[in-house]
C-alpha cells in the first residue's frame, strides 16, 4: 500500500508515493529525480548519501521515505543558487578535492554541516567530522585542505 | 636474425634456452619463427605475449621492426588495473 | 614523435586549470552509472549461490516466471557456449555446471518494480549438491585440495605432470645462479609472507542500463573503464554484432582496475531483449565485495643474500598466488615485478597461477606489484639492518638504472628509480626526529605501464572552438589534461576546448582505461590528432593566400608564411581560418587511431612514520611521502592526487582491508563496516614529490603514474614498524590483532 508523502526538499514543496520500507535515499533518488545524493553501499557506512533532515546530518539510507513527512531535507541539490556555487563547492574545485566525484554530495553536505555549526574547525575536527565520508580516490588530503580553506575565506568575509 | 630472449616458464619448450636466434624483420616475423621452431609453444604465443625490444614493451604491434641488433624478450601478456 | 622535450617550455601544460566536469560534479548533476533512466524501464536483479562451491542439478524458475510483474528470466541456457575466447567469462557471467564461489550469479529476472524482482529470486528453486570446497592459496595446491576445474592442466608446466589440479600456470624468470650468489653472501635473510586479499573499495557500486529491440540492436549505459570493452563481450556473450550494440560510458565513481571487465552488463542486454523494454541493474554493497573482482591472496618466500659491503649477490622469490574460480592470478606479472628495482647478477622468481573457491580476481592498481613489493622490500629492510646500512644507502648501492637487465629480461632506458631514492633521502621528513614509540619506514616500487589501443577525433567548430573526443573513460581528471594537450598544440586557451568520452559508435576501438595508460594513450593520440588538424589548417591558409603549403607553419595559435619570401601575409588565427573553413573545404578535423606502444616504465619510493600502540596494536600513520617519476606532470594536481589516493588505498591494505572467508568460504564481511577502509581520521597529510624524467615514447614526455603508488606502501609500513618496535611483520593486513601478536611473540 502506497503512502503519500509531502515534504520540503531544498526549500521546495515536494510529494511522492512511496512503499512503506523505502528509504528517504531510495525516494530522492528515484521519485523526485534528485540523483546527487548517492547510494555507496546502504547500510550507513559510507556516507555517501549524506543529507541534512531539520538540521540534522542524516545517511538518507538510513532513514524512512515516510520520515520525511512535513519535515525539511537539504541535499547538494540546494547548495549551489543559480550559476552562483557556495565557496565550499568552489574550494573543492579550486583544490582538486574530488577526482571521481562520486563521494563529493556527501562530503559537501557534510562538510557543510560542520562549518554551519563549527567556522572555524582543526584539521583534527574537520577529520573527524567527516570520518563518516568514505573517499577512496583523493586520501582525504586535497578534501581536508579545501575545508580548512573554506572556512579561513567565510571567517574572512565575515570580519570584512 | 635477431637474438630473441625467452622468459623462463617458456623455456620448457626451447629445451632450456634461454636466448634463441630466429629470422625475422618484425614482431610478427619473431612470433611465427618461434612457432614454426617450437610448435609447443604456440598455444602460449597464440594466448598473447608482449615483447620487449630494447627496452619498450610492446603488446599489440605486429610490424614494428626489430634489428639485427636489438634486444628482444618474449614476456607473458602484461595487464594493468 | 619529435625529440625535443628537454628544451620544449611548455605555456599550459603543467598548469592547473579547473577541470571541465568540475561543476557538474560538485552540484550533484553529474550521471554516474545509476542515475540514468529511460521510461518503462525495468528493474534486473540477480540471484546468487549461497554455497563457495557446487553442482548446479536443477534451476526451476517457472514459479518466478508466473508471478505478475516478472517480465523476463535467463540463466546460463541463454548465454550458448561458443568458440570464442569468452569462455571464463561467460561462465563467471552466469555459472554453468557449477557455483564456483559465494555469489556466483545462478539466474537473473527483470520486473516492473525492485519488490517484485525480490520476490521473483525467492521464488526460483535451484538444486544444489554442495561440494567441498577451498579458499586458501597453500591448501588448494595440495594434492588432497578439493578440485575446481577437472580438466585443468598447469600451463608451462613439464607435459608428464597430468593429474587433477587447481594450479593453472607456472612462471619463471630470471638470470643467473642465486645458489651461488648466496654462497657468495655475508648476509641471508629468508622469510615467508602472506598477503590477504583486498578489494578496490570504489565508492560506486556497479550500475547499468540496457535497452535492445528483438532484432539484436540497442544502447547499453554503464560505469566502466573500458565501453569498448563491455561492447566486445556483451555483444558476443549475446551473439550481437559490434555494431549493433552502442555503449556509453557514464561518470565512473572510481574503478582502480575493478571496472575493466563485465559483470552485470551481458546479464541486463539479454533480460532487456528479452522483455522488450530497457532493463536497469545496479548492484547492492554486498554484491560488489561477493561477485567482483577482488585482488589475489598470496602466499611467498624471499630469499636475498649480500655482501657486507652491500652489494646484493643474490635473490630469489617464489610466489603462490590465487585469483579466484579461474586463471589469472597474475602471479607471472608478480614474478615479474618481484626484483624489477634492482640490479641484480644472480636472480629468480617462480610465479605459481592457483584457482580457489572465490571470485574471479579482477585487476587493482598495479595487480600484482603490491604483494610481492611487501615480501621484497621488507627482506631488503632487513638486510640493510643486519648490515647497518641506511635503507636508502642499501637500495641505492644495488638500484636499477639505465643499462640494468631486469630480473624480468628486457635492458632499461632511461628511468627514474635512483633519482627518487635521492630526492626522498634529501627531503625534510627524513630528517625529522622521532619520538619515542615511533619508527620510520622506507620502500620502493616499481610497474609497467602501457599504451594501448586508442582512437581520438578533434573537430573545429566555425566559431574556433574545439571538441575532443576520447574513447577512454576519465577515471581520475583525465579530460582536463587532454584539453591542456590539445590547447598546447593548437595554441589556443584551455577553455576553448571541451572534452568528451564518445560512445562506442563514435569511434574506433580503444582499449579500456587501465595500466596508467590514459595521459600517455588518448594524450599521445590527441597531440597527434591536433598536429593533423594543424597540418589542415596550414593548407587551408596556403590556399588562401596562393603560396604552397610548406610555406605555412603554425605558431602560437596562428598560421603565418615561415619566411619574408613565402609572402607577406599577416598571420591567421585558428578562429579566423575555422570561420572560413565551410568555403576553403569544408569543417576542419584532425583524427588518431592507433596502438600506442613504449610506454615506459614507473618507478616510486615512500616514506613513513609510524606510532605503535602496545595495548592494542594500532598503528597511527603519523607523517607519509611520496617520490615518484611522472616523466611530465601534464596537471599536477591530477598527478599529486594519484600519488594521495595511491598511497592511501595501499595504508588501508597494509592496515586494516582483507577479505575473510568463514569455514563455511563464505566472505564474512561483504561492507564497509567491517571491510574498513581508511577514513580521512586515520590519515595525515600525504606529500608528494613529482620528479621529471622524460619518457622518450612521448610527445611531452608523459609516464604513466596512476598505479605505481599503491605498490610501495604495504612493505613501507612494515618497515616503520619494524623501525618502532623492532619486530617484523610478515602477515598483511598488518591489524592490531596481528600487531599485537606480534610483539608479544617478539
Amino acid at each position: 500500500m502506497a503512502l503519500h508523502v509531502k515534504t520540503t526538499v531544498n526549500g521546495d514543496s515536494a510529494e511522492f508515493l512511496c512503499e512503506p520500507d523505502e528509504t528517504l535515499l531510495d525516494a530522492l533518488r528515484d521519485r523526485l529525480g534528485l540523483t546527487g545524493t548517492k547510494e555507496g553501499c546502504g547500510t550507513g557506512d559510507c556516507g555517501a548519501c549524506s543529507v541534512v533532515l531539520d538540521g540534522r546530518l542524516v545517511c538518507s539510507c538510513l532513514v524512512l521515505a515516510a520520515e520525511a513527512e512535513g519535515r525539511s531535507v537539504h541535499t547538494v541539490e540546494g547548495m549551489a543558487k543559480g550559476e552562483e556555487l557556495t565557496t565550499l563547492q568552489r574550494k573543492f574545485l579550486e583544490h582538486a578535492a574530488l577526482q571521481c566525484g562520486v563521494c563529493t554530495p556527501g562530503f559537501l553536505v557534510a562538510a557543510e554541516a560542520l562549518l554551519n555549526r563549527n567556522p572555524d574547525p582543526t584539521e583534527e575536527q574537520v577529520r573527524y567530522w567527516l570520518a563518516g565520508n568514505l573517499c577512496r580516490c583523493t586520501g582525504y588530503d586535497k578534501i581536508v585542505r579545501a575545508v580548512l580553506d573554506t572556512a579561513r575565506e567565510m571567517r574572512e568575509h565575515a570580519h570584512a | 636474425m635477431v637474438k630473441v630472449r625467452i622468459w623462463g616458464g617458456l623455456r620448457v619448450h626451447t629445451g632450456g634456452e634461454a636466448e634463441v636466434e630466429v629470422d625475422a624483420q618484425d614482431l610478427r616475423g619473431v612470433v611465427a619463427a618461434l612457432g614454426a621452431r617450437y610448435p609447443e609453444m604456440k598455444p602460449a604465443l597464440e594466448g598473447g605475449v608482449s615483447m620487449s625490444i630494447d627496452g619498450r614493451l610492446y603488446t599489440n604491434r605486429w610490424f614494428e621492426k626489430v634489428r639485427p641488433d636489438s634486444e628482444v624478450v618474449v614476456l607473458p601478456r602484461i595487464v594493468g588495473g | 614523435m619529435p625529440k625535443d622535450i628537454a628544451t620544449r617550455t611548455f605555456k599550459q601544460v603543467g598548469t592547473r586549470p579547473l577541470r571541465p566536469d568540475g561543476i557538474e560534479k560538485v552540484t550533484g548533476r553529474a550521471r554516474f552509472g545509476a542515475d540514468f533512466s529511460l521510461p518503462g524501464m525495468l528493474v534486473g536483479k540477480i540471484l546468487r549461490s549461497p554455497h563457495a562451491h557446487a553442482r548446479i542439478l536443477r534451476i526451476d524458475t517457472s514459479a518466478a516466471a508466473a508471478l505478475p510483474g516478472v517480465k523476463a528470466i535467463v540463466t546460463a541456457k541463454d548465454f550458448p557456449e561458443a568458440d570464442d575466447g569468452l569462455h571464463d567469462i561467460r561462465m563467471n557471467v552466469m555459472a554453468r555446471e557449477k557455483a564456483l564461489y559465494d555469489g556466483h550469479a545462478v539466474a537473473a529476472v527483470a520486473a516492473v518494480s525492485a519488490a517484485v524482482a525480490r520476490e521473483a529470486l525467492r521464488l526460483i528453486r535451484v538444486d544444489y549438491e554442495v561440494l567441498p570446497h577451498v579458499t586458501d592459496v597453500d591448501e588448494a595446491m595440495k594434492p588432497t585440495a578439493p578440485i575446481l576445474h577437472p580438466h585443468m592442466v598447469t600451463a608451462h608446466e613439464s607435459p608428464e605432470a597430468k593429474r587433477p589440479t587447481n594450479v593453472a600456470g607456472k612462471y619463471e624468470f630470471g638470470h643467473g645462479d642465486p645458489e651461488a650468489g648466496f654462497r657468495k653472501a655475508d648476509h641471508v635473510v629468508a622469510r615467508t609472507f602472506k598477503v590477504e586479499a583486498a578489494h578496490q573499495g570504489y565508492i560506486e557500486p556497479h550500475a547499468c542500463v540496457a535497452n535492445i529491440t528483438s532484432d539484436g540492436q540497442g544502447d547499453l549505459w554503464c560505469c566502466t573503464q573500458g565501453h569498448f570493452m563491455v561492447r566486445a563481450i556483451s555483444a558476443g556473450l549475446n551473439g550481437m554484432d559490434l555494431s549493433k550494440l552502442r555503449v556509453t560510458a557514464s561518470e565512473i565513481g572510481g574503478g582502480f582496475g575493478g571496472k575493466t571487465t563485465v559483470y552485470i552488463e551481458p546479464v541486463a542486454v539479454a533480460l532487456s531483449r528479452k522483455a522488450g523494454k530497457p532493463v536497469k541493474i545496479v548492484m547492492t554493497r554486498d554484491e560488489v565485495f561477493r561477485a567482483t573482482g577482488p585482488t589475489h591472496s598470496a602466499s611467498i618466500d624471499v630469499k636475498i643474500g649480500a655482501t657486507k659491503d652491500g652489494r646484493i649477490t643474490g635473490a630469489f622469490a617464489e610466489l603462490r598466488y590465487q585469483g579466484g574460480a579461474f586463471p589469472g592470478s597474475l602471479a607471472d606479472m608478480g614474478a615479474m615485478a618481484a626484483f624489477a628495482c634492482y640490479d641484480l647478477e644472480n636472480v629468480r622468481s617462480i610465479g605459481w597461477d592457483v584457482v580457489t573457491n572465490r571470485p574471479k580476481l579482477a585487476a587493482y592498481r598495479a595487480p600484482s606489484a603490491p604483494a610481492v613489493c611487501f615480501a621484497v622490500e621488507s627482506v631488503i629492510d632487513e638486510l640493510a639492518r643486519k648490515m647497518g646500512m641506511d635503507p636508502i644507502d642499501f637500495r641505492l648501492k644495488n638500484a636499477a638504472r639505465e643499462g640494468t637487465l631486469s630480473s624480468y629480461g628486457p635492458t632499461y632506458q632511461a628511468i627514474g628509480l635512483e633519482a627518487t631514492l635521492r630526492a626522498l633521502k634529501a627531503h625534510p621528513h627524513y630528517k625529522a626526529p622521532l619520538k619515542p614509540g615511533q619508527g620510520r619506514g622506507v620502500a620502493c616500487g616499481f610497474w609497467f605501464n602501457f599504451g594501448g589501443q586508442t582512437c581520438t577525433s578533434l573537430n573545429i567548430g566555425l566559431d574556433g572552438t574545439v571538441a575532443l573526443s576520447v574513447g577512454t573513460p576519465d577515471i581520475g581528471g583525465s579530460r582536463a589534461s587532454m584539453c591542456l594537450m590539445a590547447a598546447e598544440e593548437l595554441g589556443i586557451p584551455y577553455d576553448k576546448v571541451r572534452c568528451i568520452v564518445a560512445d562506442t559508435a563514435s569511434l574506433g576501438y580503444n582499449d579500456v582505461t587501465d595500466g596508467s595508460r590514459v595521459t600517455f594513450s588518448s594524450g599521445l593520440a590527441t597531440i597527434t590528432a591536433a598536429r593533423n588538424a594543424i597540418k589542415v589548417m596550414c593548407a587551408r591558409a596556403a590556399a588562401i593566400w596562393g603560396i604552397p603549403e610548406d610555406a605555412v607553419e603554425w605558431v602560437d595559435g596562428h598560421a603565418r608564411p615561415t619566411g619574408p619570401n613565402a609572402g607577406n601575409f599577416p598571420p591567421l588565427s585558428l578562429a579566423d581560418i575555422a570561420a572560413q573553413s565551410h568555403q576553403t573545404g569544408g569543417p576542419i578535423a584532425g583524427h588518431c587511431e592507433v596502438t600506442a606502444e613504449g610506454a615506459g616504465v614507473s618507478f616510486g619510493a615512500h616514506l613513513a612514520d609510524v606510532e605503535v600502540d602496545r595495548e592494542t596494536g594500532a598503528v597511527k600513520v603519523l607523517r607519509y611521502t611520496v617520490a615518484q617519476d611522472a616523466g611530465k606532470a601534464v596537471h599536477p594536481a591530477y598527478v599529486e592526487g594519484q600519488y594521495q589516493g595511491g598511497a592511501v588505498q595501499g595504508i588501508g591494505w597494509a592496515l586494516n582491508e582483507e577479505y575473510v572467508y568463514g569455514k563455511d568460504g563464505r566472505l564474512q564481511n561483504p561492507g564497509f563496516l567491517d571491510y574498513r577502509i581508511p577514513v580521512c581520521s586515520d590519515l595525515p597529510m600525504i606529500d608528494t614529490l613529482i620528479l621529471e624524467i622524460p619518457n622518450p615514447g612521448h610527445p611531452y614526455g608523459v609516464r604513466g603514474v596512476g598505479e605505481t603508488p599503491i605498490v610501495p606502501p604495504m612493505a613501507t609500513i612494515a618497515n616503520a614498524i619494524a623501525s618502532a618496535t623492532g619486530v617484523r611483520m610478515t602477515h598483511v593486513p598488518m591489524s592490531p590483532p596481528r600487531v599485537l601478536k606480534a610483539l608479544s611473540e617478539a
